[in-house]
């Protein structure tokens, strides 16, 4: 199967050390980098524009979704996104597989969502206040809701996984029955798709966040 | 029929059904999204951008069913767990 996590570079007993890992620590150093050099450039007037469009950028999408501190969640959503928007992007580099394509870095992002969400609950509305959100409406709907948190995040993992996974194995179809022009039309749909997805991805984040908290209570 | 071959065909076969009926009803659904939003832009010009997004991500959201499938009908043609229950059982005689 077209996955990073049959390219095995290197392997010492059950240590591994396979594509899926190798690319995802690039792209951490690639992200750290632009991160420490836009912060550096933050104090110059000419180059202050590139990060306050980012920050901004995200930012504003954040407070669409119905939170109104956005700077406490962009930390979170914000690397969130610029990570999955960054490893599917990197589709263009030929010899690239997206981390993205292996279920382990996706099962791996919906657990961070998974933990974050309780967290960021739990500092918004104390302890007792979060855990009085799974049984609202009333106490019936508590294993549902439960289930629910659950569920969800296995469609989060599945989500971005199968639709990295569907991209790749359709240019590798199309490979072997048309080689010439139209893997590129599919390369070119995919990386719309891999953009859509980070954003959603971290859209769908936010709006669970949002039903945690209870900033949208206080709003109505 | 050995029940290896019998295990072979129901995954295929199964893999083939799961993607065809999976990829009806979300066809159905982005045709109806897709549909509604074309009457609301051409209502609406100008609230273009907001109406686009969000056609985006209902898109997106209406296509992870099929995915969904997609992935089901992957693990049961290249990740078969009964598939390699069988082979384990033989190999284990």
């Amino acid at each position: 199967m077209l996955s990073p996590d049959n390219l095995v570079y290197w392997h010492y007993g059950w240590l591994k050390l396979n594509a899926t890992i190798v690319n995802t620590w690039i792209l951490m150093a690639l992200l750290a980098g632009g991160a420490y050099v836009l912060g550096r450039l933050r104090h110059s007037p000419r180059w202050r524009g590139v990060p306050e469009l980012i920050v901004t950028a995200i930012s504003g999408q954040i407070a669409e979704v119905g939170l109104r501190e956005p700077r406490r969640y962009l930390g979170f959503l914000g690397s969130l996104f610029l990570l999955i928007a960054l490893s599917n992007l990197g589709a263009i580099v030929p010899g690239y597989d997206p981390p993205t394509g292996s279920l382990s870095t996706t099962v791996a992002l919906a657990l961070c969502v998974l933990v974050a969400v309780p967290l960021f609950g739990i500092a918004d509305a104390g302890l007792f206040g979060y855990l009085k959100t799974y049984a609202e409406p009333s106490a019936i709907m508590l294993p549902f809701n439960v289930v629910g948190e659950l569920s969800r995040t296995l469609a989060l993992a599945v989500r971005l996984f199968g639709n990295m996974m569907s991209g790749a194995m359709i240019v590798g179809i199309l490979l072997t029955i048309t080689p010439f022009i139209f893997p590129i039309v599919m390369t070119a749909l995919g990386l719309l798709t891999g953009m859509v997805q980070a954003y959603i991805f971290t859209i769908l984040a936010a709006v669970y966040i949002v039903a945690a908290t209870t900033e949208s209570e206080s709003t109505t | 029929m050995d029940s290896i071959t019998l295990i072979a065909m129901a995954s295929i076969v199964m893999a083939g059904l799961t993607i065809c009926i999976g990829c009806i009803g979300p066809a159905l659904g982005e045709g109806r999204a897709v549909a509604t939003a074309l009457t609301a832009l051409a209502q609406q010009p100008d609230a273009a951008a907001t109406i686009t997004r969000t056609l985006f991500v209902g898109l997106a959201m209406i296509e992870s069913t099929a995915i969904y499938c997609f992935v089901v009908s992957m693990i049961l043609l290249f990740a078969n767990p009964f598939w390699n229950h069988a082979i384990g059982a033989v190999a284990g005689k």
